[in-house]
């Protein structure tokens, strides 16, 4: 599915990534934990396309194809989706106009017959219910003036909605209480699927007790410095990251 | 100095300058070397597809000359929707219109103006009153889809009595040079003023949006906001001035204009004034002129919005909000449709 190899990604001149390689099979969840500054942000961005990151050595593919040869709504249409950190505000677009038209641009993209408008309201409804989310809250500009876990919960519709074959949750679990934590998991959750991988990228184990991961790789200066199972995100809870942070900080 | 002048005498001098203040952004007389003949006489009009679906009564104009009646005016208590057409329709010619509206003691006007070209390269000018008596009520869309080639000048003056409400939104697709001002003259006394605009601007047109509040008598509210886009080699222009004259105490004033510029080459300029006299005023004028928000247009095209549908969604969004300000629903609608037209050449 996802295959990143040697990957280093510079913003303006300052490297971020540095020759980070990881591989998520079809059918995987893959944590990437680090501390701040790790180039968390900067993998998701990448692989999602945006500008300003510029990539100076290294391939990310999807089923083989070069995923960074494609603009992002190309990306999207292919079935990359990311969860963004922190989702943005649209004000004048109404969330249930914004889904539908990304659901039907991809479709387009594909090849698909648009979806019609009351299969889509039931297929909203439905993902609505089981995200604990007021039909009302569709109706009115994308995420203006939600909270921080209203917010996480849009970003998880969508991605029910849009049904993307590789999700990328960038610090999903930043701003939300227990509750709001539990119900976005169960979303993700309901995702798992044999031909779909998942990156989860975070800062604390805590998301990690409700997406269960396959594997965890720690991140430091830009690249992958460990790898293993499940384990391996309960001992960084436990000790942190010194030990994998370079230099003197590691030292001290 | 002004176009009707300059129409009616055939004489370039005595059209506005950029040396002219208010016209820095607009000049004429540095365009046009020779006045055109008068516009010859026509005496029917086709019909405009964006107005076909509403029922009120049509007043029509075609190069100047109301065909039937011209004059609206709507008695005391009464309630009235009317559309107006402003038809230009020959070529290298020019004219000047007189188009008056009154309104009796608690009269109510929904009014859709729309100004059309139909030919290229013409001079229009038109002077349009409102009287409202007090208590009345106007609702007013106008459309400017003048020519590309055209230049055309519409002054709007309106009078209002205690306690009258007049709310106008302009929608402004540009012209060779379009000038568009709006006048009044604000008496407080619980009158209040809304005066709105849009404008979406492609190739080498130029839109000016104008107006000027005189506030004369104590507490009139007024609320302005204009919202445009100028992609290509486009010109937006706006320019609001409210003056409060001594004893227009306790007036209420707020203007804003937020452009959006698509192209490097693209312009808008911007003139917001405020000159206060009396007291106890709360005044505020807000100016942005920007570019689309990246991390917005990313986080549509993550989803999977290509880059141009992407850009017309968020541009939709953003001038949107003057649209929504319009009350009445039918009216509404055909702002909607002019606007989504407009976005679809722009994209």
């Amino acid at each position: 599915m996802l295959s990143i190899s040697n990957l280093s990604v510079s913003i303006g001149a300052k490297p971020i990534i540095n020759g980070l390689s990881l591989d998520v099979p079809a059918g995987q969840v893959h944590a990437v934990m680090g501390p701040n500054g790790a180039g968390k942000s900067t993998l998701s961005y990448t692989l999602a396309g945006r500008a300003g990151y510029e990539v100076t050595s290294g391939s990310a593919t999807l089923d083989g194809e070069n995923l960074l040869a494609l603009s992002p709504d190309e990306r999207a249409a292919k079935g990359v989706f990311l969860s963004f950190q922190y989702p943005l505000e649209i004000p004048g677009v109404p969330a249930l106009t914004f889904i539908r038209t990304a659901l039907n641009a991809q479709h387009k993209a594909r090849g698909e017959a648009e979806v019609s408008a009351p299969e889509f309201l039931k297929r909203v409804r439905e993902a609505a219910g089981r995200l604990r989310m007021d039909m009302d809250m569709l109706k009115r500009g994308l995420n203006v003036g939600f909270s921080g876990g209203e917010k996480k919960r849009m970003e998880i519709l969508q991605m029910l909605m849009l049904e993307p074959r590789l999700l990328i949750l960038d610090e999903t679990d930043s701003g939300l209480d227990i509750d709001a934590l539990r119900i976005v998991s169960e979303g993700v959750n309901a995702l798992r699927a044999p031909d779909r991988g998942m990156l989860v990228i975070t800062h604390y184990q805590r998301l990690l007790d409700y997406i269960r991961p396959d594997r965890v790789h720690v991140l430091a200066a830009g690249r992958i410095v460990a790898s293993g199972g499940p384990e391996l995100a309960l001992e960084l809870e436990r000790e942190g990251y010194d030990k994998y942070a370079q230099g003197g900080r590691a030292a001290a | 100095m002004s176009l009707a002048a300059a129409i009616a005498a055939r004489d370039p001098d005595l059209l506005p300058s950029r040396r002219d203040e208010d016209w820095r952004w607009t000049g004429l007389r540095e365009l046009i070397r020779i006045v055109p003949p008068p516009s010859p006489r026509v005496d029917q009009i086709d019909a405009n597809p964006l107005l076909t679906g509403l029922s009120w009564p049509l007043v029509v104009f075609a190069n100047g000359r109301a065909l039937g009646e011209g004059q609206i005016s709507v008695p005391a208590a009464a309630r009235a929707g009317f559309v107006r057409r402003f038809a230009s329709v020959s070529a290298g010619a020019g004219h000047h219109l007189d188009a008056p509206v009154t309104l009796g003691e608690g009269a109510r006007l929904v009014l859709i103006d729309s100004f059309e070209g139909r030919a290229e390269a013409y001079l229009a000018s038109a002077s349009l009153g409102f009287d409202l008596a007090a208590d009345a009520e106007v609702e007013r869309i106008v459309l400017l889809d003048d020519a590309q080639d055209a230049v055309s000048v519409a002054s709007t003056i309106v009078g209002m009595g205690p306690r009258a409400r007049f709310h106008q939104t302009v929608l402004a697709g540009g012209a060779k040079r379009q000038r568009f001002e709006t006048l009044v003259r604000h008496p407080g006394a619980g009158a209040a003023l809304r005066l709105d605009g849009v404008y979406v601007l492609t190739g080498k047109r130029h839109s000016d949006q104008t107006t000027v509040v005189e506030h004369t008598g104590e507490g009139g509210v007024t609320t302005q906001l204009t919202k445009g886009v100028a992609a290509d080699q486009a010109r937006g222009v706006f320019q609001g001035r409210i003056v409060v004259h001594r004893g227009a105490d306790g007036a209420d004033a707020r203007m804003a204009h937020h452009a959006l510029v698509l192209s490097d080459r693209a312009e808008i300029d911007a003139k917001p004034e405020l000159e206060i006299y009396a007291d106890d005023v709360a005044c505020a004028h807000g100016n942005t002129v920007g570019a689309l928000d990246e991390a917005s247009l990313f986080y549509a095209r993550a989803r999977g919005i290509p880059d141009a549908e992407a850009k017309t969604m968020l541009t939709s969004a953003f001038l949107g909000e003057v649209i929504e300000g319009i009350l009445n629903e039918e009216a509404r609608e055909v702002a909607g449709q002019w606007l989504k037209a407009r976005l679809e050449a722009l994209a």
